[in-house]
């Protein structure tokens, strides 16, 4: 391995390298692109966020007085829209998987910078459409789209929407294509497969799904677009078509979707545990290869989705065992995760309180996946606020802390600057706090049966949806506060040392900022991942 | 559900309730349990080995693989058991009981329309007796919604096209909650009503004061006749078309050699998409209906279908008519009477 030797003054890196708007816009080096990313991702957040402020002031009371029902039904259509394609998908992956993957693996960049670029432009292309649909008055079917509402009965902007939604659908295939050769293609002599850190195998499981799950729901969306456009019958069973097929074709993309949200976010927290356990993670190659388990097994539980559909009996007891198949690696995460911290030595850093938190907030989120997953239970609680309260709290709790703890994590890797310590430790927590608010109230909401996309609701169920309510005021706040003093770090913060965290990755060992070429010399790799001095080390050595 | 306390059930209202909230209280134990044992050992953790100083090691753990079997084998051996016992709920979920008194309800944009067999129809309302098993039929006028009764524990998708079903068998009287449960569009929050529990004589007393304008089988009847079907589908088999008579739950041989039940679905389909099952031996001349008989029609045309159909076709559908019924609707028996030569008229080659 290398250590960059940093000459005196304001050395060159990936940052100060060129200067100017077209040298960011035509840039073709992977950590430029993760910044573009990220300052478009970081918008979508925050207009995705907007949106379910609205939601929730409104449904703090039981009647509609806020906005009228059609307003509602698109803020909850945009506010899913936004942040599960716009936010949650090409989160980590985009930001963190471009910038650290390279990085990680010892290589100068994606084995495709010119396709790297272009998966952006098409993000924000997709992007750029999807706003437009919504300035012209956006669009109401849900981000499910289920026909035939979405494709004879809506009076919405259902095609610019969808069409927003294929675009960006080639930005994901295309960065998954980017990441599977440069994971096989581009690493450093003697990283073998079995040395890669746990981020890289997480990326390769998500990247999987991607470019195989990402065609799917483009095909589905293209077929959508098409009846809505040229009713050809497919959906439609006035037209001839099925209802419920429109259903099977969007979760066989749509629940591995989720495993894109999650599985990088795992591999953020198996970066962070083993950092600040200082000491490798507990079970590496189980947890390497129960990535591979999620994006598998994940292919083969769509139908868990339409147990109520009229689906046939028997395959929602097919779907409902394979929906208990898949929550056997992410237990097993979980149990490796909480044994790294065994006899380590912790240091409950900011990054590591948001990789805590996940394991909290994921356990819960995972565990009311054992819900919904059982049939008998989940006629009762599917298409209600218990749904809400587990999806969110897999992709809020999960996915969003791990975005954090992650962006906390290489935060001086990425920009050469720290952040203030304090701020950031309060802020996860009122993230915490404010999360659990928000969402654990939905859970009983959900049981009480109260149906989710419900505008107007029966005064009984006021008191939760208040709790929830005044929840989401605090996260809102905690998402603000990262915001604020991240953005103050860039100009104030104290400078970055190249291995603030004394963290043992490849890409520790460069400049903070890195160079444009990430390693002055390429590293040769001559150890497995997580090589921290452990006291046996001491009595040997 | 006016008590100002807090719950955290709704009520148990259906036969089923109970069995459905034992499973959940089972996986809120568990849930609990691994939740709090999770947080422990990481609070405990991160307590007990926290880093002392800039020189603290750690120790380092060689995976087990015994550790980890065991880790992945308890929770598969405990979520199998949680499937059979959530797959065995669902099983008696999805079938209805064979005597159960079926109800007729039609979803659309944003209202529930309902149809007894005796004839009484509401909005937004549904009547029934206590204890009795009821099987609804659900379809839609237009996109999907979703019929659900929290305190009965149980829901069902509306499809427009097919027919689906959904049992309970209520338990206690009273009045409870009718949820569309499917975003349906910009009134979906709207398209709610009331289930009606109620004694069996209140019940009864209830079906007379419905003003009902006969039996759903004698206005399936009537647009039998009104609609034309009865020229081509003659009682003794000698139409154009096949006898209805006798048909319904039986097997019909089609074209290409298969054999489909003549279920509700099956009669839908062929008033609506008649070209879709050609009956063996038959000619595809049956015009479509669509347009010309509503959602509503096609049930009682059901109704009808069934009414003529096997006396004994599982009890189930069999508008088996109550004293109440019969009282209330005069004309019964010297329609039922009429009809055999009515259909036999015009037909006979």
């Amino acid at each position: 391995m290398i250590t960059a030797t940093p000459t005196q003054h304001e050395p060159k890196n990936y940052i100060n390298s060129d200067y100017g708007i077209k040298s960011w816009l035509l840039t073709q080096d992977h950590k430029r692109i993760a910044i573009l990313y990220l300052i478009v991702v970081t918008a979508f957040f925050f207009l995705g966020g907007l949106f379910a402020v609205l939601i929730r002031i409104e449904l703090a009371t039981p009647a509609g007085d806020l906005v009228d029902s059609n307003v509602y039904n698109k803020l909850f259509t945009m506010h899913g829209i936004i942040m599960v394609f716009f936010f949650l998908i090409p989160s980590i992956p985009a930001i963190l998987g471009n910038f650290l993957i390279p990085l990680m693996i010892g290589a100068k960049d994606l084995a495709f910078p010119k396709i790297n670029l272009l998966s952006w432009y098409i993000y924000v292309a997709g992007g750029v459409f999807t706003l437009y649909a919504l300035m012209r008055g956006g669009v109401d079917t849900g981000w499910t789209f289920y026909t035939p509402f979405s494709t004879s009965y809506s009076n919405s902007y259902v095609i610019a929407t969808g069409l927003g939604i294929f675009i960006n659908g080639f930005s994901a295939i295309l960065t998954g294509l980017n990441f599977i050769v440069t994971i096989h293609r581009m690493r450093a002599p003697g990283m073998t497969w079995f040395r890669l850190p746990l981020f890289v195998w997480a990326h390769y499981a998500t990247s999987m799904i991607q470019v195989l799950g990402t065609p799917v729901i483009a095909v589905t969306l293209l077929l959508l677009i098409l009846e809505r456009g040229l009713h050809i019958g497919i959906f439609d069973p006035a037209l001839g078509g099925d209802p419920v097929l429109y259903q099977h074709l969007f979760w066989f993309y749509s629940h591995p979707a989720v495993y894109i949200m999650i599985l990088p976010a795992m591999g953020v927290v198996s970066e962070i545990i083993s950092c600040f356990c200082k000491k490798a993670p507990f079970g590496y190659s189980f947890i390497a290869f129960s990535s591979i388990a999620i994006a598998v097994f994940g292919f083969l539980v769509w139908g868990h989705h339409l147990f109520v559909s009229s689906q046939s009996v028997y395959a929602g007891m097919v779907f409902s065992m394979l929906s208990y198949l898949v929550a056997i690696p992410s237990a097993i995460k979980v149990f490796n995760w909480t044994s790294t911290m065994y006899k380590a030595s912790v240091e409950m850093s900011t990054p590591m309180l948001y990789a805590i938190g996940f394991i909290g907030l994921f356990t819960i989120g995972g565990l009311t996946g054992l819900f919904v997953a059982a049939l008998g239970i989940d006629v009762h609680v599917t298409d209600t606020y218990f749904v809400v309260a587990h999806f969110h709290y897999i992709m809020v709790g999960g996915a969003i802390m791990g975005f954090l703890g992650g962006i906390h994590f290489w935060w001086p890797k990425i920009t050469g600057r720290m952040y203030a310590d304090t701020w950031s430790k309060l802020s996860a927590i009122i993230i915490f706090v404010g999360f659990n608010l928000t969402f654990f109230p939905q859970f009983i909401l959900g049981y009480l049966g109260m149906p989710r996309r419900y505008h107007v609701y029966p005064p009984e169920f006021q008191v939760f949806n208040v709790l929830s309510s005044a929840g989401a005021s605090i996260l809102g706040f905690g998402y603000l506060l990262p915001f604020c003093y991240l953005l103050y770090s860039l100009k104030f913060g104290p400078k970055a040392p190249a291995n603030p965290w004394g963290a043992v990755g490849l890409e520790w060992q460069t400049s903070s900022p890195p160079i444009s070429e990430n390693f002055e010399v390429t590293p040769v790799v001559t150890q497995d991942a997580y090589q921290y001095s452990t006291r046996e080390e001491v009595k040997v050595g | 559900m006016d008590s100002k306390s807090i719950t955290f059930f709704p009520e148990q209202a259906s036969s089923i309730a109970g069995t459905v909230d034992n499973l959940y209280l089972f996986l809120v134990l568990i849930s609990a349990f691994f939740s709090l044992l999770i947080a422990g050992l990481i609070i405990y953790f991160a307590v007990k080995y926290r880093r002392r100083s800039d020189a603290d090691m750690p120790v380092p753990a060689h995976g087990g693989l015994l550790l980890e079997i065991t880790w992945s084998v308890i929770p598969l051996g405990i979520s199998m058991v949680i499937f059979a016992w959530g797959a065995s709920i669902f099983f008696t979920e999805s079938r209805p009981p064979a005597d159960s008194m079926e109800i007729w309800v039609t979803g659309k944009q944003w209202m529930w329309k309902v149809q007894h067999m005796e004839g009484q129809r509401e909005i937004n309302e549904l009547h029934i007796p206590v204890g009795r098993n009821i099987k609804l039929t659900l379809t839609s006028e237009d996109v999907i919604h979703d019929f659900y009764v929290p305190e009965f524990r149980t829901k069902a998708d509306v499809v427009p096209g097919r027919y689906t079903t959904e049992w309970f068998r209520p338990t206690k009287t009273g009045k409870y909650h009718i949820f569309c449960a499917e975003y349906c569009g910009t009134k979906h929050s709207g398209m709610v009503g009331a289930v009606y529990v109620m004694q069996p004589a209140d019940y009864a007393m209830w079906l007379t004061n419905g003003g009902a304008q006969g039996s759903m089988s004698q206005r399936g009847e009537a647009l039998f006749q009104q609609l034309g079907c009865v020229t081509c589908h003659q009682a003794d088999g000698h139409g154009r078309c096949p006898t209805l008579v006798g048909l319904f739950g039986k097997p019909v041989e089609i074209q290409h050699g298969q054999v489909v039940n003549a279920d509700a679905s099956y009669i839908r389909e062929s008033i609506l998409y008649p070209q879709a099952k050609i009956v063996a031996g038959y000619e595809p001349i049956m015009p479509t209906f669509q347009g010309q008989v509503t959602e509503e029609g096609v049930q009682q045309l059901v109704e009808y279908v069934k009414s003529i159909g096997p006396k004994d076709t599982t009890g189930a559908g069999a508008p088996t008519p109550s004293p109440l019924t019969t009282g209330s609707q005069p004309g019964t028996a010297q329609q039922r009477a009429t009809n055999p030569t009515a259909i036999t008229v015009p037909g006979k080659r």
